[in-house]
């Protein structure tokens, strides 16, 4: 039974859920996901990053964003409730290494996804310089768990309120100048972050790895919903991924692909803010 | 093709079985030849494209016996040799002639545990019925005992029954044993191994158990209910089903017997790679594989717009590249869901279609426009990455390749633009990588298949295959078939340590 062990609010529509989930938590290692699915017969199935995972609990962490009708439902669970189907864990691992120094760039909810390499990146000996950004003060997550692995935290957010005014690329084009140059850059985000990250290191020469969010139907390899375009070839970012070479991938096709269901998705996810603030009327 | 009248079919047999039974004198074959050929009622195409209900409805009971009673009961039984698992075909029409349904439905039992799945999506016409002399007498294979049809009826008729016999469970060995994978060929194994009285772990990926069964052929062909009752029989027999199980991820395939205490272990993967045709556009938005469009529709029960939470496209116009079972499930799919235009585009021509001569025929009857000798060339997008259309080039037969037919090929400058939203990619399915990749110790070939010998067994110890990880894309009946070879293999190593 996936029970709900543990909740908390980090940030406006980003929720840390702690769940149990022994098998996944005893296998999984950094860079593997989950597909949670919360009804057998409707419910959709949606991806979701191991954030952590504590094998004598025999529970996982995950960090969620409310964006659409799905991740609002997970958002709204509470401890003690039991997620109906969880599989996992799904991916292929990060390739952890000692390299020397790696500079680790999360944005948004995609910090939580990279405190896991960042911290096994750390543990194998690397110099670890972390820099995570978001739109505002309130949106940044994870600051703790990652100053506690960092030889180095940048802060930074898009309207200055927390750290330095910039967008996380910044701060990167500043460590890719430095000497000696990181070794490897790994940056977790939004897919238009990614790719700017991939443009801002591409120059200095910095192998990247990224992280791709596609959508995905079955997270097996079965379907071919999640496939991009790297390096010209088709891969499958379920089985072959998530993470590949960011200098390679065809981003624009990426998002587009991601926008598939747009239309479809907004009116669900509109649905479930109406039916909510009727409920909250209701209340009243 | 006017469509028959369903009541008129029903009446008409009841007709024709009265006359027979009335008759003092044996039936001699030339009487059994004038038997008509018994039409299965069905929805009329207008009816069902605006459903997903199943397409055929099935004999009544007096179908099922006139249509039996067409069988000469041959001494060398031909049908049998083209039958996979080779059912007492004239042994079970026998029955069904005489109205034993029961007697008929335990005849079946002996060789397959899943008529009412074979008797629906079987390729009898290249198989038991290519072979039939009463189909043979009449110069036309499509009118052959509908052997198919009647098993089907049976087992039918069983599951409506009150009683029902469940496979006897021999007393608990306490042996263990994993299979993974739980289409047909996993579920064969589940049923058999159990009925040893060894304990099964049934692991499957999906968060419902059954397979392409479940997740790939649609509603309209495959009812889940009949899925989901050979996995309530499995259960009741004390198999045990884990799902949302990845084996080689959740556990990798060694730790079920090094760990986990697995005397032997079963995998029934299955043919879950979609081929794409690598061709440019391919990965614009509103290209799919058949595989996501039919999981999307099926499993997700996307179908049901106002309940399901996964999307599915709105494709208005929609072209299907290719030609077997899982295009026309495809094709026929959009028009259910809602498509103005539905093409089929094939590079050969019907004859060397795949797909079950049943479905071909369904699939015009509900309006999919067949393209034969044609294939895409690229599929064009707009500036948002959305397909706009597929560019396509006509061919002609050549020489016959390897296979026997004759090769598809291109005729130069024949190229011409097809106007579409959505581009359904159904040309094939290579083997599940993922066992291959998370053990590395199994033998596999070029094409990614399991390697197996006669028994079923694997380069690894205690570890067997079957199916279509074996085949590569294959049948049912085949998948049922290895399942089978397997178990026994299964049941005999267990029996001898
Ligand atoms: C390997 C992987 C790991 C992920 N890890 C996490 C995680 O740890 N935490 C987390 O919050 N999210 C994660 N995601 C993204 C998450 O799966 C999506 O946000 C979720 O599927 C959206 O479902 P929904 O029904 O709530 O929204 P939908 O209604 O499906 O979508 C709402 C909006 O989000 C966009 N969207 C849809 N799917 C995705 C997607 N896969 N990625 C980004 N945007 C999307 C849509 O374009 C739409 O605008 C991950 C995705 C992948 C592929
Ligand atoms: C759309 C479509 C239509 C078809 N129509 C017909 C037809 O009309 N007639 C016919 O005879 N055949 C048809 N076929 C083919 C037939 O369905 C297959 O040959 C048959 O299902 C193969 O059975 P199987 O048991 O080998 O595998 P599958 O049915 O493919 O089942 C394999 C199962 O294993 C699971 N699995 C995979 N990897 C793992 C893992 N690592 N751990 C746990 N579980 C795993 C999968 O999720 C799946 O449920 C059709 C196929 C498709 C796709
Ligand atoms: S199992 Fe298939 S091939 Fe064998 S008799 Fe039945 S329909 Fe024919
Ligand atoms: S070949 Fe045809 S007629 Fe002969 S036994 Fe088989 S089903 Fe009956
Ligand atoms: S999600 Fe289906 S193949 Fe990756």
């Amino acid at each position: 039974m996936n029970r709900i062990l543990f909740k908390k609010q980090l940030a406006e529509e980003i929720f840390e859920l702690k769940v149990e989930a022994p098998l996944i938590a005893s296998e999984r290692k950094p860079g593997q996901f989950v597909m949670i699915q919360l009804d057998t017969d409707f419910g959709e199935r949606v991806p979701l990053t191991i954030a952590d995972g504590d094998p004598e609990e025999g529970s996982i962490t995950l960090v969620v964003q409310a964006v659409g009708k799905t991740t609002h439902h997970i958002a709204d669970l509470e401890t003690g409730d039991v997620v109906e189907n969880i599989v996992g864990p799904l991916g292929t691992p990060t390739h952890i290494e000692k390299l020397g120094t790696v500079v680790c760039v999360g944005g948004g909810v995609g910090v939580a996804p990279l405190h896991p390499i960042a911290k096994a990146l750390k543990e194998i000996g690397n110099e670890v310089i972390v820099i995570i950004g978001a739109r505002s003060r309130e949106l940044i997550i994870f600051e703790e768990e990652m100053k506690a692995i960092a030889d180095e935290l940048i802060i930074c957010t898009d309207d200055g309120s927390y750290g330095m005014k910039s967008l996380v690329t910044g701060p990167l084009e500043e460590v890719c100048r430095r000497d000696p140059q990181p070794a490897m850059a790994v940056a977790i985000g939004p897919p238009i972050m990614m790719k700017f990250c991939a443009e801002t290191t591409r120059p200095f020469e910095v192998p990247t790895v990224v992280s791709l969010n596609t959508i995905m139907v079955d997270g097996t390899g079965m379907c071919g919903g999640c496939r991009v375009t790297v390096g010209g070839e088709t891969r499958f970012v379920c089985v072959d991924g998530p993470e590949f070479d960011g200098h390679l991938v065809d981003f624009d096709n990426m998002m587009q692909r991601l926008g598939a269901y747009k239309p479809m998705e907004e009116e669900a996810h509109e649905q479930c803010h109406l039916d909510k603030e009727i409920e909250e009327l209701k209340e009243k | 093709m006017s469509h028959p009248d369903n009541t008129q079919l029903v009446e008409d047999a009841k007709r024709q079985l009265d006359e027979i039974v009335a008759r003092e004198d044996p039936l001699k074959p030339k009487d059994r030849l004038a038997i008509p050929f018994q039409e299965i009622p069905s929805q009329t195409p207008e009816e069902r494209i605006a459903n997903m209900d199943e397409v055929a409805l099935g004999y009544t009971p007096e179908q099922a016996r006139v249509e039996s009673l067409r069988c000469f009961d041959c001494k060398k039984a031909p049908c049998v040799d083209g039958c996979p698992v080779r059912l007492d075909i004239p042994g079970f029409l026998r029955a069904a002639g005489e109205g034993d349904f029961r007697e008929a439905i335990d005849i079946i039992k002996r060789n397959s545990l899943l008529p009412a799945v074979c008797g629906r999506v079987c390729p009898q016409e290249t198989q038991c019925q290519l072979h039939c002399t009463v189909g043979k007498s009449l110069k036309d294979v499509n009118k052959s005992v509908s052997i198919g049809r009647v098993e089907r009826f049976v087992a039918d008729w069983e599951a409506e029954q009150a009683e029902q016999d469940l496979p006897e469970v021999k007393p608990e060995t306490g042996r263990k044993v994993a299979v993974v994978g739980s289409g047909p060929a996993g579920v064969t194994v589940a049923a058999d191994v159990r009925r040893e009285g060894h304990a099964v772990t049934l692991f499957e990926a999906f968060h419902k158990p059954g397979g392409v069964l479940m997740y790939g052929i649609p509603e309209f062909r495959m009812p889940k209910r009949i899925v989901q009752r050979e996995i309530d029989t499995l259960r009741t027999m004390g198999v045990t089903v884990e799902t949302n199980f990845v084996v080689g991820r959740t556990r990798k395939l060694s730790d079920l017997i090094e760990k986990d205490g697995f005397d032997a272990v079963f995998v029934g993967t299955g043919a879950g790679l979609p081929k794409f045709m690598r061709i440019e556009g391919e990965n614009l938005v509103g290209v799919f594989s058949a595989n996501e469009f039919l999981t999307r529709a099926n499993l997700m029960r996307a179908y049901d717009r106002k309940n399901a939470d996964t999307p599915i496209s709105n494709a208005r116009k929609v072209a299907v590249l290719g030609g077997g079972n899982v295009a026309m499930d495809a094709a026929r799919t959009a028009v259910r869901l809602g498509a103005e235009e539905v093409h089929l585009v094939y590079r050969r021509t019907e004859v060397e279609m795949p797909a079950r001569v049943e479905e071909v025929g369904h699939a015009k009857e509900e309006g999919v426009i067949f393209h034969i000798l044609e294939n895409a060339k690229r599929v064009v997008g707009d500036e948002q990455g959305r397909v706009q259309a597929m560019e396509c080039l006509k061919y002609e037969l050549g020489e016959p390749d390897d296979s026997g037919r004759r090769r598809p090929v291109a005729i130069p400058d024949s190229e011409f633009m097809m106007p579409v939203d959505t581009v359904i990619v159904a040309i094939g399915n290579d083997s599940n990588p993922l066992i291959k990749q998370t053990t590395p110790e199994i033998e596999t070939n070029r094409w990614g298949n399991i390697v197996v010998n006669e028994n079923g067994k694997t380069s690894m110890d205690r570890v067997y295959a079957g199916g279509d990880i074996v085949l590569g894309a294959a049948t049912v009946i085949l998948a049922m078939g290895e399942g089978r070879r397997a178990a026994a293999s299964i049941n005999e190593l267990l029996a001898s340590e």
